[in-house]
C-alpha cells in the first residue's frame, strides 16, 4: 500500500526502521492524495535536486503500518493530514501538521539539516 | 515572436491556476514564447477542490486530476511552467516586462498576465496559526474523519461552509455553524439542507475571537457582535470557510490598479492600467469565481495579449 506519487515510499514500519539505520537526514511525508497532502508532495519532489543529503519519502496514511508515523509522541495532537517527520540519526528532529509550503518545508530542512 | 534569448519571452503568466494554465495553452499553442511562474504548483485552488461536478463536458473529475491534465495540456503545446518560485523583484512599467527571482534569475517578457488567483482567508484571530493541523482545519474532506464522534466548529455562512458542515456531520456529533451575520450568504438549498439537519446548530451574529489548547485546540472564544458578550466554547475542532481574498500583496508598488479588496481592476477585454499587462481568475474584481469563469478570463487575457504581442512586430 503505496501512494502514487514520484517519490520514493516506505511501504511498512521494518522499511523505514532501515531507513532511518542507513541514512542520517530523513524527511517522511505521510498523507492521502488530498488537497492538504499533495503540495508537499511536489514541493519535496523539488527539493530532492536541492538537498542530496536528505533522504525524501512518503507513506499512505490508511497504511496500517503507517501507524509508527501516527502514533508518535510528536504527533500528538495532530489533527490535520499530512503527518510530515524529520529525521536526523534516527531520531525526529522536527514534526508538523497540515499542509506547508515549500519555503516552510525548505527552512526546517536548513534549520535541522545544515 | 522569434528570439534566442532563453530568458525572454513573449509573455509570462503570473499563476498556474485554471486562468494562468488556459493562458499558457492559447499562447503557446499560437506559437507565443510562454512561461508561466508560480509560487505553488500547477493548479491553484482548484487542485484543493476535492469533486468537480460542474465542469462542461467532464461529468465528475476532482481537482488534482484537473489540475494535472490541464498543466498537462500547456506543456505539451510548448508552454514553460516553472513551480514552486518566489519573485523578488518586477517591472511592470517598462515595455519589457522583467522579473527577478529568488535565485538571481531573470526573465523578460513583452506582456504579463497576472492571474495569481487567491487563497483561502483565514480569520487572523489569536491561536489560529498555533493550531492549525491541530483542531483548525481549513479542508473538510482531508481531516474530517480525525473528528469522528466530536464536536465542532464551522465557522462561515457562504456555500463551502454550510455544504462542508453537512458533510461533517457523517463524522462529528454535533456541528455548530458560527456566522457573523444574521442570515447565509449561501443558495436557498444549501441553507435548508444545513437547517434540517439535527446534528447542527448555529451561533448567528458572532465571531470567534481566540483558540485555547494544550497539544491540541480545547476551546474557542466567541463575541456575540449585537451584544458584546464573550463566551467560552470547548470544542474539539474548527473549519474555517471564510471565503478567498485575492494572492496580489506582491503587486503592491508595481503600479497596477487594485480596488479596496486589493482585486486587480481590468476591463472586459483584461486590460489593466498598464501597457501589456493583463489579468485572469479569481485575483481579477469580479462577482463570480468559478474554474470556468477562470479559465474564460485566462481565454480573454491570452488572446488580447496575443493581439498586444502582434501589433507590436
Amino acid at each position: 500500500m503505496v501512494l502514487p506519487t514520484n517519490l520514493k515510499h516506505v511501504a511498512s514500519a521494518a522499511e523505514l526502521e532501515g531507513i532511518l539505520k542507513d541514512k542520517e537526514n530523513v524527511m517522511v511525508c505521510c498523507g492521502r492524495m488530498g488537497p492538504m497532502c499533495v503540495p508537499v508532495y511536489a514541493a519535496m519532489e523539488e527539493l530532492q535536486e536541492e538537498f542530496p543529503n536528505i533522504e525524501f519519502r512518503d507513506m499512505l496514511f490508511d497504511n496500517p503500518e503507517a501507524r509508527v508515523i501516527r502514533e508518535l509522541p510528536e504527533c500528538r495532537g495532530f489533527m490535520g493530514l499530512p503527518f510530515t517527520i524529520y529525521y536526523k540519526n534516527g531520531k525526529v528532529v522536527s514534526a508538523t501538521s497540515s499542509i506547508q509550503t515549500k519555503e516552510q518545508i525548505k527552512e526546517i530542512l536548513k534549520r535541522e539539516f545544515n | 515572436m522569434e528570439n534566442n534569448n532563453t530568458n525572454r519571452f513573449d509573455t509570462i503568466v503570473l499563476g498556474g491556476g485554471p486562468a494562468g494554465l488556459t493562458a499558457g495553452i492559447y499562447l503557446a499553442r499560437s506559437k507565443a514564447r510562454t512561461l508561466i511562474l508560480d509560487t505553488g504548483m500547477p493548479g491553484g485552488q482548484m487542485i484543493l477542490t476535492y469533486e468537480i461536478a460542474n465542469y462542461p463536458g467532464i461529468e465528475k473529475t476532482t481537482g488534482y486530476q484537473l489540475s494535472a491534465t490541464m498543466a498537462k495540456q500547456a506543456k505539451t503545446f510548448g508552454c514553460n511552467i516553472m513551480s514552486n518560485v518566489t519573485i523578488t523583484q518586477m517591472d511592470l512599467n517598462s515595455d519589457i516586462k522583467t522579473f527577478t527571482l529568488a535565485n538571481g534569475e531573470k526573465y523578460e517578457a513583452i506582456s504579463v498576465i497576472i492571474a495569481t488567483g487567491g487563497r483561502s482567508r483565514m480569520l487572523n484571530v489569536p491561536g489560529e496559526k498555533e493550531f492549525k493541523g491541530r483542531g483548525i482545519s481549513y479542508c473538510a474532506t482531508c481531516d474530517g474523519d480525525f473528528f469522528q464522534d466530536k464536536n465542532i466548529i464551522v465557522v462561515g455562512g457562504g456555500n463551502s461552509a454550510l455544504e462542508e458542515a453537512v458533510s461533517l456531520t457523517k463524522y462529528a456529533n454535533k456541528v455548530t455553524i458560527v456566522h457573523e451575520f444574521d442570515h447565509f450568504q449561501a443558495f436557498d438549498h444549501a441553507v435548508k439542507e444545513a437547517k434540517i439537519n439535527s446534528k447542527i446548530d448555529f451561533i448567528m451574529e458572532s465571531h470567534i475571537i481566540g483558540f485555547f489548547g494544550k497539544d491540541s485546540l480545547e476551546k474557542v472564544q466567541i463575541k456575540n457582535l449585537k451584544t458584546n458578550q464573550i463566551t467560552e466554547k470547548k470544542i474539539d475542532g474548527v473549519f474555517i470557510f471564510v471565503g478567498y481574498e485575492a494572492n496580489t500583496k506582491s503587486l503592491k508598488g508595481s503600479g497596477i490598479k487594485l480596488n479596496k479588496w486589493n482585486e486587480v481592476i481590468a476591463n472586459e477585454n483584461m486590460e489593466t492600467n498598464l501597457k501589456g499587462v493583463y489579468t485572469a481568475g479569481d485575483c481579477r474584481a469580479k462577482k463570480y469565481r468559478q474554474i470556468t469563469t477562470a479559465v474564460a478570463d485566462g481565454t480573454i487575457s491570452a488572446l488580447n495579449a496575443l493581439n498586444y504581442i502582434n501589433e507590436r512586430d
